[in-house]
């Protein structure tokens, strides 16, 4: 099984028995990398390979807007091979991968060569996300049509870690990315509000002394934003929205018919700032962990639709850079192996969204922001016959105490080691080619796509 | 079981009037030629010190040598510490020198949580950051109680910096703990924004606390926090906030004036009354030794701890 | 104390037999130290506090001197601190003319293994230089760990190491008596 999909010689997979979102059972005729057959008592070719899928649930691949690969500059905390190797375990077939590596994915050179790198490990397909600023300094546009002009295509631009905090820049920026319908994804943090912050302000700031992000840092850049891409006419989408009045903002955006949308991480939607009384930096993450108000906000804006995607914000660090004090810790948590679960324990679990929902929230939405939905080899499309071959088994009805150990992240800052979840990911399959059966990597597929050799 | 003294808050009324009513034996040990007790021999307390602090680690090092405790000074200005070793790296190295406990000082809030995790001894904060310092509220409890005796229903006023302050926040949930009655006077920048969730009251006026005041405490404001706009003007603050002697009259008879150090003398406290016979400065100091060998004798003195909090 | 099942106690002495055993250690103290003009009692908290101001009292009632009393915490020097949790201190309270060149009788109520009197000894070896140091106690149960005896003695009360013996003081219990108790674990 090691050579998946590319030594096979039918190349056909009939999966049995798989519920569609949740629905009746059906079989699923996957054939040339598309969907080719939905039905019950679907044969296939004889030489097909037949997954059985009794009692899971079918998902459209999964496509995450907001994914750090650290390559280049920081391979001792993740690969794109290991950080999509990550990704298709937990379901996903698209990650975007974030710019602020070191260089800054800030050229068409540097995007090209993530892309490439994800073309080669061949877990999932990685869509580079270009810097909005040169450097991520804030002051100089980047090239942005040469991002989007290059083999990449980049789409998504942000300067994500940072804040586009200069009104003027940020202006041009939604302006400029209209000649080729991209986005601009912001990190909504005033950063004189924020100098120095570690947690988020309130009762547990105040009482464990640590300096306060609050709330209004990012209310404050989304207020602003909203106006100005409504100014212009530019589409805006807010990276990991976390405060009960993002959201408000963002509805009343929305009511206006502006083209903003927004994404929340599967952290704020089942973390709060309580957990930072233990000083563990585990639990540093930015934006910081909110109040249990923030997150009742967010998990109703993510049912009925205000806030559009769950990004993971999967941020992997060395365990160096988290074995400290809070205040010299790395930001962020790994996330991309527990999203799918994490959506389940808070949205499904709870009935506020079906499984239609989430395929909504973690893939046609997603892959529609990122203007994937224009390119008919792309995952994250609904699952009908013609549709390219990308789709998540999953299974609902087990539960598992989250062991860091397991992760094909090479970081293990994960903040729910121990923690139970419900729900596994048994296969992933990307146009039509298993990356995950059983649970397992279907082994490294090296230059699968492009024939290359890794470098 | 190990326990540890990081926060004023792991400390039950039990706990606190204990370490108060051993302070108050072990201070008649003080006034004794022969100040030195047996009590600790053979245990290793080390003094890591991650910030200057002569006075605390002076303190530190005056009570774990009266009750007969091997004292190693780690001071980390200058050491392996700031060439980028990290607290996790010194912790395993304080493992191997087998201490009994760890006297921390951090710049950074949560510093001795961090180390707790990583050491086998008691560990005592002896200040982190923003955070705590749960000793010196000890030792304004203990001096405030020579003077005044019980602190049930007492009326304390803690005045200024309440935001950076690590000694307020170990001094409001200590002095509630015993009982007393707290009230933070600052102008509202330097007050935490949550701090209506504490166990006290809140005023920005200082005269209209005064008349009912038993004991003021100011606490240092850095003249740095000027330049970050929490206050106008140096003479503004001590016009609305610092203790002259015209507000001191405006006290009861009996009140006390309290300062942890080190303080500015002109800026929240005129120097007339810090030198005044209300004042407690000087007692505070001596203080913090009997209070500190309370806290090391309940901590190391028996076959396991009898104050802390409880891990493990 | 865990009162179990088969526990057996026996009153040893009732309050009249430890008054009259006080009077007769005060007579003898005044017999030995010659009139008890230079005598410090100091009692071992904390009913060796009480009992020692109780001699005192005794001594007042027959040669019409106010002896100097005190106490005398010991804690700080025991050796077997480390076999339970650290313990609450007790008070130690010195005659402001201190211990130097006095007639020192430490006070307790039961004298065991001797280990509390050496830490006794120890602990007013750091306050001062008495010019003797006596010994008073109520009952000694024998089974001395240490080569320590006492001047004086309320009474000699032969016992088992499992048996535990227990004083009351009017004081602090609010009835006089010695109990020994067996079984049941001391």
């Amino acid at each position: 099984m090691s050579e998946a999909g590319a030594g096979r010689s039918s190349g056909e997979i009939l999966i049995k028995g798989a519920r569609i979102l949740g629905g009746e059972p059906q079989d699923i005729l996957l054939k040339d990398g598309r969907i080719a057959g939905i039905g019950s008592g679907l044969a296939g070719s004889p030489g097909a390979e037949v997954v059985d899928a009794a009692n899971l649930i079918a998902l459209p691949g999964l496509v995450d807007l907001h994914t750090h690969l650290r390559e280049p500059g920081r391979e001792d905390a993740e690969t794109v091979a290991s950080g999509t190797a990550a990704a298709a375990l937990g379901g996903y077939t698209v990650v975007h991968a974030m710019a602020n590596t070191s260089p800054v994915a800030d050229t068409a050179g540097v995007v090209e060569q993530v892309w490439r790198l994800g073309r080669q490990a061949g877990h999932c397909d990685v869509q580079p996300v270009g810097a909005v600023t040169v450097g991520l300094n804030g002051t100089h546009l980047a090239e942005l049509g040469a991002m989007a002009d290059s083999a990449a295509g980049v789409r998504v631009f942000s300067d994500d870690g940072r804040c586009v905090s200069d009104a003027v820049l940020m202006r041009r920026a939604l302006e400029y990315v209209k000649a080729f319908d991209g986005v601009v994804a912001q990190h909504a943090q005033e950063p004189r509000l924020t100098e120095g912050a570690q947690l988020n302000e309130g009762r547990m700031s105040a009482e464990l002394g640590l300096a306060g992000w609050p709330a209004v840092a990012e209310e404050a850049i989304i207020a602003r934003d909203c106006l100005l891409a409504a100014h212009v006419g530019s589409r805006l989408h807010v990276c990991h929205v976390s405060t009960a009045g993002s959201v408000e903002i963002v509805r009343w955006a929305k009511s206006k018919g502006w083209q903003v949308t927004c994404e929340v991480t599967p952290h704020h939607l089942i973390l709060t700032d309580e957990l930072a009384a233990s000083y563990d930096p585990i639990y540093k993450v930015n934006p910081p962990l909110r109040t249990a108000d923030d997150v009742r906000a967010l998990r109703e804006a993510l049912a009925d639709g205000t806030i559009d995607a769950v990004a993971t914000d999967h941020a992997p660090h060395p365990v160096e850079d988290k074995e400290t004090e809070w205040a010299a810790a790395a930001m962020g948590m790994i996330g991309l192996e527990t999203a799918l679960s994490v959506v389940q324990h808070a949205m499904v679990d709870t009935g506020l969204l079906d499984w239609a929902g989430v395929a909504d929230r973690m893939a046609y939405r997603p892959a529609v922001i990122g203007r994937l939905d224009g390119h008919s080899e792309s995952p994250g499309q609904p699952l009908r016959v013609g549709a390219p071959a990308s789709l998540t088994l999953y299974d609902p009805s087990v539960s598992r105490p989250v062991d860091p150990g397991e992760m094909a992240s090479k970081s293990r800052n994960t903040p729910y080691a121990g923690m139970v979840l419900p729900g596994r990911v048994v296969a992933t399959f990307l146009r039509g080619r298993p990356t995950v059966l059983d649970g397992k990597l279907t082994g490294p597929v090296s230059g699968a796509e492009t024939g290359e050799s890794s470098k | 079981m190990r326990r540890h003294l990081i926060s004023a808050a792991d400390l039950t009324r039990e706990d606190a009037l204990l370490i108060l009513d051993t302070a108050d034996e072990l201070a008649r040990v003080s006034e004794r030629s022969i100040k030195k007790l047996p009590t600790l021999r053979g245990r290793t307390v080390v003094n890591l010190f991650f910030e200057d602090s002569t006075r605390t680690r002076i303190s530190f090092e005056a009570a774990a040598k009266r009750l007969s405790a091997d004292v190693i000074n780690f001071s980390a200005k200058g050491s392996s510490v700031s060439k980028g070793e990290s607290l996790k790296d010194t912790a395993l190295t304080l493992e191997a020198m087998g201490a009994d406990a760890v006297v921390i000082r951090h710049s950074a809030s949560g510093a001795p949580h961090r180390l707790s995790n990583w050491v086998r001894g008691s560990v005592v904060n002896a200040g982190d950051g923003t955070h705590e310092h749960p000793t010196q509220a000890l030792l304004d409890a203990f001096t405030m109680r020579r003077r005044l005796g019980s602190l049930e229903g007492r009326c304390v006023t803690i005045v200024g910096d309440i935001l950076h302050s690590r000694v307020a926040r170990s001094n409001v949930l200590l002095l509630s703990t015993l009982g007393a009655k707290v009230t933070l006077v600052a102008p509202p920048t330097l007050l935490p924004v949550a701090v209506d969730s504490w166990p006290c009251e809140v005023s920005y006026d200082f005269d209209e606390v005064l008349p009912k005041t038993d004991v003021v405490m100011m606490l240092r404001v850095q003249r740095e926090r000027m330049n970050a706009a929490y206050f106008p003007t140096e003479r503004e603050y001590s016009r609305r906030y610092g203790l002259d002697r015209e507000r001191l009259a405006r006290m009861p008879q009996d009140a006390i004036v309290m300062h942890p150090g080190p303080m500015i003398r002109g800026m929240e406290i005129a120097a007339e009354v810090a030198d005044s016979a209300r004042s407690t400065i000087v007692e505070q100091v001596a203080n913090g030794v009997t209070v500190r060998m309370a806290v090391l004798y309940l901590l190391l003195g028996g076959s396991e701890p009898a104050i802390g909090k409880e891990t493990e | 104390m865990d009162v179990a099942r088969n526990q057996v106690e026996r009153a040893v002495l009732e309050a009249p037999d430890i008054g009259r055993a006080l009077t007769r250690i005060a007579h003898e103290i005044l017999e030995r130290t010659k009139g008890g003009k230079d005598i410090l009692l100091l009692g071992i908290p904390t009913r060796g506090a009480v009992l020692a101001r109780r001699l005192a009292e005794k001594i007042e009632q027959v040669e019409g001197l106010t002896p100097r009393v005190g106490t005398l915490d010991v804690t700080m020097y025991r050796d077997d601190l480390r076999l339970k949790p650290a313990r609450a201190l007790g008070r130690t309270e010195l005659p402001g003319d201190g211990v130097d060149d006095r007639i020192v009788v430490l006070v307790d109520d039961v004298l065991y293994s001797g280990r509390t009197v050496r830490a006794a000894l120890d602990a007013l070896n750091d306050v001062g230089r008495p010019r003797a140091v006596q010994l008073a106690v109520l009952v000694d149960r024998g089974h001395r760990e240490l080569p320590i005896r006492a001047d004086y003695v309320g009474k000699n009360l032969p016992t088992s190491r499992s048996e535990t013996v227990k004083v009351f003081a009017e004081e602090i219990d609010g009835r006089d008596a010695v109990l020994l108790i067996k079984g049941g674990g001391g």
